[in-house]
């Protein structure tokens, strides 16, 4: 049952980077996730102070909301100071995640949260972490809950905006003579990968999310020029690197998250070698 | 010469845009009527596509303002339609060039109501229009630049407006296409619609348009085109540079070289 909770918990991981991380790609976005990942992290410990819970809602909105800061940071290091984008990025997660671990280091006595924890995550743990109902029902492990939860609103996000979001990526300047707010979908966008990227940091850590941000995303622009299947395809990379990348800690006795984040560059490696020859034919 | 006219489709009204605190377009001031094909004419860096853009509110304005029909344009946002510049955007998008021709659809829809099948027989009789019906299924990535143009063209006609920003259209294709654009500019004009087209080749200006605005950061000129194409006005347009790009001109074809990309 443990191998079921864990290989779940890194597929919903999976399943949310694959998805934002396909339009965070196609934005030429991507390291901005992996600002976001790093920079929520005092975000993480302030409200952990306040709520003395790594699965409270409180904590995620409050990580969530470092994350539009930071992405607000960025934009404006990059239109008002006139500093290059990856300058901006640079500069902007550096400051934050140093922020959270000087936080970390200060208030280590009084909560629950170390280094390593934060960037390699606890995914073995998973499953010992459950929500037992009043009636002493076992409802399974929080953090199944907590990114399911944050699925089913990716879900929503990418049905209901999916236009929104596809023509806004596409060509911003377009969408904006049309009358459409592009502000709005850019932060829909970057909050919705604050959300997921603190929901799975627990689980993945802050270092190892990038990978499912960025490795599903990019096998799939490989394989596809369809919008539709793209999204399709990084989930199939996602869920699967999940799996394997189990089977393989298993196997090498080693870091679960670790080995899951190995599988996208794998599954990645193959398909480009797979295109390659392909082309060559 | 500016010439002014009476109840224009758009007007300009002392437009300044700056980047930086530098102007690149300065006190600005003119007037286009309805059903004319203009062309938007200057040096680079003259503010050509600064100045659609400012008037499509791409850009905050210094000062001045701008007005289309006679109302602001988030008034008439609908009956407008602008082309962006095809370098604009990254071509290896995952997309169709069905899909793109339906985003034309999107500002008269919404991004939230469902595409209908009114508005694909739409998007479809937009690639009729420049060709392109039987590529509806192609992956953009994989059309040449001039395709690519059309493609764009196609999702400004699949918007029916009555105003039509087109921002380069006829850069870097190929002379297949630069006839069926112009074609497709005069058939539109028959329509009643008024268009404005950002344009670099000054041989040509005298041949497509009726309306020409000539830039230089100010205005230089905005009329007919057979009272402003004269050599005094161009000469104030380009100053040095035009007498210098005549001179190219003389050295290619005294070696045999092409000067047009």
């Amino acid at each position: 049952m443990d191998a079921f909770w864990i290989i779940l918990t890194g597929s919903l991981v999976a399943l949310n980077g694959a998805l934002l991380g396909s339009f965070l790609l196609l934005r030429r976005m991507s390291l901005v996730g992996d600002a976001i990942s790093h920079a929520v992290l005092p975000g993480i410990v302030v409200a952990y102070l306040f709520t003395a819970s790594l699965t409270s809602p409180f904590l995620l909105v409050g990580a969530a909301l470092t994350g539009l800061a930071t992405t607000w940071i960025i934009e404006t290091l990059n239109q008002k100071a006139r500093l290059q984008h990856d300058a901006a990025i640079g500069l902007t997660f550096t400051l934050l995640f140093a922020i959270g671990v000087i936080l970390v280091a200060t208030f280590a006595g009084q909560i629950d949260l170390d280094m390593d924890c934060v960037l390699y995550g606890e995914i073995a743990y998973v499953p010992l972490d459950t929500i037992t109902l009043a009636s002493g029902l076992d409802m399974g492990p929080k953090q199944v809950w907590t990114l399911g939860s944050v699925f089913v609103g990716l879900i929503i996000l990418l049905v209901t905006g999916y236009r929104g979001l596809s023509l806004t990526t596409f060509d911003a300047g377009y969408a904006a003579a049309l009358g459409f707010n592009t502000s709005f979908w850019h932060y829909a966008l970057m909050g919705a990968v604050s959300l997921s990227t603190v929901a799975a940091f627990e689980s993945v850590g802050a270092i190892l999310v990038v990978a499912f941000l960025v490795g599903p995303a990019a096998t799939a622009f490989l394989l596809t020029r369809s919008l539709k299947w793209m999204l399709l395809i990084a989930s199939a990379v996602g869920i699967a690197s999940a799996i394997s990348g189990y089977y393989l800690a298993l196997w090498l006795d080693g870091s679960i998250s670790g080995a899951m984040a190995l599988m996208t560059g794998v599954i990645f490696a193959v398909a480009f070698v797979w295109q390659m020859v392909a082309k060559r034919q | 010469m500016i010439q002014h006219v009476d109840n224009p489709i758009i007007e300009v009204h002392d437009l300044t845009v700056s980047y930086d605190k530098k102007p690149v377009l300065w006190n600005v001031d003119f007037t286009i009527p309805a059903g004319a094909l203009v062309g938007i004419i200057g040096p680079n860096g003259a503010g050509k596509s600064t100045l659609i853009k400012a008037v499509m509110g791409l850009l905050p304005l210094s000062s001045g303002y701008t007005e289309l029909f006679g109302q602001k344009l988030n008034d008439v946002r609908k009956r407008v339609s602008y082309v962006p510049q095809r370098e604009s955007v990254d071509w290896d998008f995952p997309a169709s060039v069905m899909d793109i021709a339906l985003m034309g659809r999107y500002g008269q829809r919404g991004l939230f109501n469902r595409i209908t099948a009114e508005d694909r027989s739409i998007a479809r009789q937009a690639l009729e229009q420049v060709h392109m019906l039987e590529f509806a299924n192609r992956q953009i990535g994989q059309l040449s630049g001039g395709q690519q143009q059309r493609v764009f063209l196609a999702r400004a006609l699949a918007q029916q407006a009555d105003l039509y920003f087109m921002d380069e259209p006829f850069a870097g294709v190929d002379a297949a296409t630069e006839g069926a654009i112009i074609e497709l500019l005069k058939e539109l004009k028959s329509q009643g619609k008024t268009i404005l087209v950002v344009h670099h080749d000054l041989q040509s200006a005298a041949e497509y348009f009726d309306w020409i605005v000539l830039l230089n950061t100010r205005l230089v000129a905005s009329g007919p085109v057979k009272e402003v194409l004269t050599p005094t006005l161009l000469q104030e347009t380009y100053g040095g540079k035009l007498s210098l790009l005549a001179q190219v001109g003389d050295i290619a074809s005294s070696i045999g070289v092409g000067t047009r990309e």
